[in-house]
């Protein structure tokens, strides 16, 4: 697959110091969409800022469909959209104004018919003749988004794209982001919900005080960090477990409502018709059942805690 | 180079100019008349000419000059200050443009601006004292070439800036003060000879000097040094900037 972004040994400390970015090895390929998540502060808008030309680098290299982001800037640019995480705009200038001068900054000659159908997909037709400072919050968030799809990028970065949108806006920007996917474009984007990126990401990168802690395909990262609970709804509570059933490392639940098993959902043999023989052996009689996978919240905070 | 980018910066900002036009022509023309009413009428009245020119006219050069370098200064300093305070910069830094094009985008449409106040005054001037310009070509060509190089002044100090204060002071405190002492309002010659020699270490005094020459073909220093002085001038603020495009300075760090 061709590399969208290939990033190698790149690092940012700041002059007080403080290092950003720390030996950033990545790759993004063409057409996926790619989510980088970490907690505040970990470098996700640093690397973003270095990889869009915004922020110098202290050292490495950023190549963008193999063109050198600093040696070839204008080539590397020019297939790059982003929406930063705030809502910097000109709040005097109108929505079709500040959308063509994004467009135009691109070196792209104006184009009446593609803005219109940008703002059109993104509902914002009927407000191109207002002043931006008019706009809801959500509406400047999709002003931000047309501004960056103006000059049609084939990569489009979006920085916590849906921080303080509500949910009906979410989920349409979601539709969106898979629309665009749909014509080629490569996303990459950072998001605090982490809902978010399990809905719409190929591969998930964790980052985490300046360095990648691990980049993975986010099935098999769900697959192989995900753990799977078997939780048991009881006819009759229980004060504590039988110690016949120590071996599979149970836990009481709902005032010993419920017994939770906690399994390798990758292994052949789980365990659990093994555990639901024991409870039988022991008396121990269930009147429901239910499983639930770990959510990539709790891996990515799995993952940051270990760190 | 990317044509459309600079068509881009120069159009949103003159769009800015556009929207406070009220504001952004009125101000120097009431202050202009308020000028040649105490300097032209009031008191001019009573001074005598100068090199054979009358008072309300010999300032007319001076007035122009003090209007388009306080304008030229904060046009390009706010247009490149004000998208760092907001955070709109990063539009400019990541796209397709290099740092020479964003410069003419900016100073382009700063320096135009500029231009347009100017000739606003000149003709607002010609309401109170008959104007005889010797050599239009040359006013001109003043003009331009003062607005593009104080636009480029304008540009640094909106870049070094990290308030709004630090915005006004090199205007408030340099500037001015400068154009004031620069012969605005008379001939150096007019000074004793120590101050003569110290105004001659003030740029704006070639500037204003020149400027007049092409008027009234009378000038404090030579039409060739004023020339050469303001190149000298606009070569250091390109220099200048040239660094902060190098090192990013306060752009990209």
């Amino acid at each position: 697959m061709t590399s969208a972004i290939h990033v190698t040994g790149l690092n940012k400390v700041y002059d007080n110091g403080f290092q950003a970015l720390d030996n950033i090895d990545i790759n993004v390929e063409k057409g996926e969409i790619f989510a980088l998540l970490g907690p505040n502060g970990a470098g996700k808008t640093t690397l973003i800022s270095a990889i869009c030309g915004i922020v110098t680098p202290s050292a490495g290299q950023v190549m963008v469909f193999e063109h050198d982001n600093v040696k070839a800037y204008r080539k590397a640019r020019s297939h790059i959209g982003l929406v930063p995480q705030e809502l910097t705009t000109d709040a005097f200038e109108t929505v079709w104004n500040t959308v063509c001068f994004s467009r135009g900054l691109f070196g792209k000659s104006p184009n009446s018919k593609l803005i219109e159908s940008i703002l059109k997909s993104l509902s914002l037709w009927d407000k191109k003749d207002a002043q931006i400072r008019m706009l809801s919050g959500g509406m400047k968030r999709r002003v931000m988004i047309a501004k960056a799809l103006s000059h049609e990028p084939d990569i489009l970065f979006l920085d916590e794209p849906t921080a303080g949108v509500d949910v009906e806006l979410r989920k349409s920007m979601w539709e969106q982001v898979h629309r665009l996917r749909e014509t080629g474009v490569t996303i990459i984007l950072t998001t605090h919900y982490l809902e978010e990126a399990e809905e719409m990401a190929d591969r998930i990168g964790v980052i985490d005080k300046g360095k990648i802690i691990l980049v993975e395909d986010k099935n098999v990262l769900m697959k192989k960090l995900g753990k799977k609970e078997l939780v048991l709804e009881l006819y009759k509570p229980l004060k504590k477990l039988p110690e016949s059933l120590a071996t599979f490392k149970l836990q009481l639940a709902n005032d010993g409502q419920q017994i939770v098993y906690t399994y390798d959902s990758t292994k052949e043999d789980n365990g659990a018709v093994t555990l639901l023989d024991a409870l039988k052996q022991d008396g121990i009689k269930c009147k429901d059942f239910n499983t639930r996978q770990s959510s990539l919240e709790e891996i990515f905070v799995g993952l940051v805690g270990k760190k | 180079m990317n044509l459309h980018g600079i068509a881009a910066i120069y159009k949103f900002e003159m769009n800015r100019t556009w929207r406070t036009i009220g504001q952004s022509i009125a101000s120097p023309v009431i202050t202009t008349i308020l000028y040649f009413i105490v300097f032209g009428s009031a008191m001019g009245s009573r001074i005598t000419d100068i090199d054979g020119v009358s008072y309300g006219a010999f300032i007319v050069p001076g007035l122009i000059m003090l209007t388009v370098l306080g304008q030229s200064i904060s046009n390009a300093a706010v247009g490149i200050y004000f998208p760092r305070f907001t955070g709109t910069i990063y539009e400019i830094l990541s796209a397709p443009l290099s740092f020479v094009e964003v410069a003419i985008g900016y100073v382009g449409a700063a320096a135009s601006k500029s231009i347009i106040i100017g000739s606003i005054v000149l003709a607002t001037a010609g309401f109170f004292v008959p104007l005889d310009i010797q050599h239009p070509i040359l006013m001109a060509f003043f003009l331009v070439i003062t607005c593009v190089t104080f636009s480029l002044l304008g540009f640094i100090i909106g870049i070094w800036a990290d308030g709004f204060e630090k915005l006004q002071r090199i205007p408030q405190l340099v500037v001015t003060p400068l154009t004031f002492l620069g012969g605005s309002f008379y001939s150096i010659t007019m000074l004793p000879e120590l101050w003569q020699k110290i105004s001659l270490l003030n740029p704006v005094v070639y500037l204003i000097s020149g400027f007049r020459w092409s008027f009234y073909e009378s000038s404090d220093v030579s039409l060739g040094v004023s020339i050469t002085m303001i190149f000298i001038f606009m070569a250091l603020c390109m220099a200048v900037i040239g660094w902060i495009f190098k090192t990013g300075y306060r752009l990209k760090n």
